[in-house]
Parts: structure tokens; C-alpha cells; sequence
């Protein structure tokens, strides 16, 4: 069947800020789970405060607000899996990878091997990326 | 050209929904087509009827009422968004019980697909935000 | 085109125009909105950050957001244009992409 009217776009989604301070970045979640759905090419970033996001541990019992951070985990199944993460930002905030979850996805093309979804990029490497998008969604 | 566009806040609080209305105005009167106005977080509540600002102020759900009156812009309330912020229309009060509903002249309710649907189907999405 | 950036914070409160400067590529444009305005004045802790910048990236201020805000046109920094609603209307659809950095 030929489906060449098939638009596909590149979207960003740019996540700079913490969770549960402001409800963005849950609601920035909930969005890219939907825009799965539409066979676009999904990109996310995680920069600037943006990668606490992604912090591992993450434990909410005591301010009663739900703990989304499970959710990240889950990206991989909605065939979401460039996951880009600016090095600079850890640096600044003396974090490293190792602090964040390890997001992975199951290559369907490879065996279902598994594979990592984050991508950290030097800030110069991130700005190129952007500079491809076609949608760039901030919250 | 087609533009999207998302408004991420609410009403008077902050800027972003006068700034996207008045973008929205600008690329009408250029002979630009506004796609869909999708309001999400608390940009839900620029679409309730129940704002009743002083005389000498601006009425900012109005406004948008009058925008998609005059120029068929098509105003989307996320639902997921709205139903967290108390803003219902008709149907959504009856499925969830509630005696009274909130949606101002030319808004709807409808899902996140619809902003997805935009930055698809526009030629340019444009977010106004905090 | 390349793509066009908006910032719509003072750089006095949020980092969101320095940011913006660090991953804007070469050839792309940035419009200051709303507080974002405050950053395209002459002779603030800033104002050589977006000197510097200007190098390679064209910058823009929204003048309806200066008047409010009582800033004159005059003490804009040289190389900012200024433009109104409909300019930005025209900057939008001349670029590629529009990035709101909030």
C-alpha cells in the first residue's frame, strides 16, 4: 500500500525543568506517551534542571504527589528511544549517568536485542540536534 | 501558512495567553490560517465561562470566544488537563456527575492527540508559556 | 532558514536566555518577548553575552513588550531589531522552526 502522504516530522520534546515543583514535566510525559501513537520521529531532551527528571530513587510518599518517575522506563515500549541528555548540565550539577535510570528499548531489527535509549551529548552536538526539529515542544 | 499554536498557562497570571492571542491576531489579519489553538496545563482555564473581570480589564476568555467566532478558529481545551483543573463541558459533566459546566462559546474539549494532530498537520507550531 | 528561538524570561531570573545562547546554532534568530525584552537593553550584566552572541546569531525584541514596560527603543542594543506583533508573525514563518525556550 503506498502511504508516501504519510507526514512524518521530527519532534522535540525540551525538558528543562524539576519535577513536582510545577506539574510540566508529568504533563510533558503524558504527552509524548500520546504523540507515540502517531509514528512521528520522537526525539527527548533532558537539560538543563530538566535532567533531574531522570533521577533514580525517586520517592514522593512524603509530599503526596504520585511518583511518575517509573514511567520513564516504560518510553522503550512506546518505541520512543532517543533520549538525549546534555553532558554539561550533569557536570554542573555534579551528577553523572550513573545517577539517572538507565533507559533502555528492545531492537526489533536486532533480535529484539537490548539497547540504550539515552544519548549523552555535548552541548554542541545537542544544538545540532535541535536544529533539525521540525516541532520543538516546551512546557 | 498554517500555525499552531500552544498555550501553556492560564489567564492573567501570567502573559503567554494575551502574547499567543495577540500573535494569533496578527497572522490572521496577514491572511495566515490559525490550525488550532490547543490550551494545555493550566492554559485549560482561559476557556471557562465563569471569569468575570472588571469592566476596565481585558476579558480574556472572550476574547478567545470572539477569535474563533469571527475567524472559525478552532479552540482545543486538553481534556486530560482540563478535568484535573475543574473545566468541563456539558458531556463531561454528565459522565462524571457533576451539576454544572464551564466551557465558554467556541472552545471544546478533546484529547492531547489533537495538539500532536497540529504540530502535524502546521506548518509552524508557536508555544506561549511560563 | 534556520530556526527561531523566543525567550520570554528576564536573564536577571531565569537562565532561560543563556541557555537559549548556548544551543542556538550559528544562523538562527532569537526574539525576546515579553520579560525576555529586559535582555535586549543596553549596558546590563548581560548585555555582552548577547554582544558576543550576535556574532553569528540575529536578534530580535518585541516592541509592544518594551513599551509596556516603559523601556525605551532607544536603549535597546545595537543590532536588536525591533518589531512588532506582525514582525513576529513574519519571523515565525520565515524560519523553519519556532523554539520556545520557557
Amino acid at each position: 500500500m503506498d502511504d508516501g502522504d504519510q507526514i512524518v516530522k521530527k519532534f522535540m520534546y525540551m525538558n528543562r525543568k524539576t519535577p513536582y515543583g510545577t506539574i510540566y514535566a508529568l504533563e510533558s510525559l503524558e504527552v509524548v506517551l500520546i504523540a507515540a501513537a502517531f509514528d512521528q520521529d520522537v526525539s527527548l531532551v533532558f537539560a538543563d534542571d530538566g535532567v533531574y527528571q531522570l533521577m533514580k530513587d525517586q520517592s514522593t510518599e512524603e509530599i503526596g504527589m504520585k511518583n511518575f518517575s517509573p514511567t520513564y522506563s516504560a518510553l522503550g515500549d512506546y518505541d520512543i528511544k532517543k533520549i538525549y541528555i546534555e553532558k554539561e548540565s550533569l557536570d554542573e550539577r555534579g551528577l553523572s549517568l550513573d545517577d539517572l535510570q538507565d533507559l533502555k528499548y528492545e531492537d526489533e531489527d536486532d533480535d529484539w536485542a537490548e539497547k540504550d535509549s539515552i544519548h549523552l551529548v555535548s552541548r554542541d552536538e545537542l544544538a545540532e540536534v535541535i536544529d533539525q526539529q521540525d516541532v520543538v515542544f516546551s512546557f | 501558512m498554517k500555525f499552531g499554536i500552544l498555550v501553556n498557562e492560564g489567564p492573567y497570571t501570567h502573559q503567554a495567553s494575551d502574547s499567543a492571542y495577540e500573535f494569533a491576531k496578527a497572522a490572521i489579519e496577514k491572511g495566515h490560517e490559525i490550525f488550532r489553538v490547543f490550551f494545555y496545563h493550566d492554559g485549560v482555564n482561559n476557556g471557562t465561562s465563569l471569569a468575570v473581570p472588571p469592566q476596565d480589564d481585558r476579558h480574556i476568555p472572550n476574547q478567545w470566544s470572539e477569535l474563533a467566532k469571527d475567524h472559525s478558529v478552532d479552540l482545543v481545551l486538553c481534556v486530560a488537563a482540563a478535568q484535573r483543573r475543574g473545566m468541563l463541558d456539558e458531556d463531561e459533566a454528565k459522565r462524571n456527575g457533576k451539576t454544572s459546566h464551564n466551557v465558554a462559546e467556541g472552545f471544546r474539549i478533546s484529547g492531547l492527540g489533537q495538539l500532536i494532530e497540529a504540530g502535524i498537520q502546521a506548518d509552524r507550531m508557536v508555544v506561549f508559556g511560563d | 532558514m534556520a530556526m527561531l528561538h523566543t525567550v520570554n524570561k528576564s536573564p536577571f531570573e531565569k537562565n532561560s536566555l543563556e541557555s537559549c545562547l548556548r544551543l542556538a546554532k550559528a544562523g538562527s534568530a532569537v526574539l525576546l518577548t515579553e520579560d525576555g525584552v529586559v535582555g535586549a537593553m543596553k549596558g546590563t550584566k548581560h548585555s555582552k553575552d548577547v554582544a558576543d552572541a550576535m556574532a553569528n546569531i540575529s536578534f530580535y525584541v518585541l516592541g509592544p513588550d518594551l513599551k509596556a514596560r516603559g523601556l525605551s527603543e532607544n536603549n535597546v542594543a545595537e543590532g536588536i531589531k525591533v518589531v512588532d506583533y506582525s514582525g513576529f508573525v513574519d519571523l515565525a514563518a520565515e524560519h523553519e522552526s519556532v523554539q520556545a525556550w520557557l
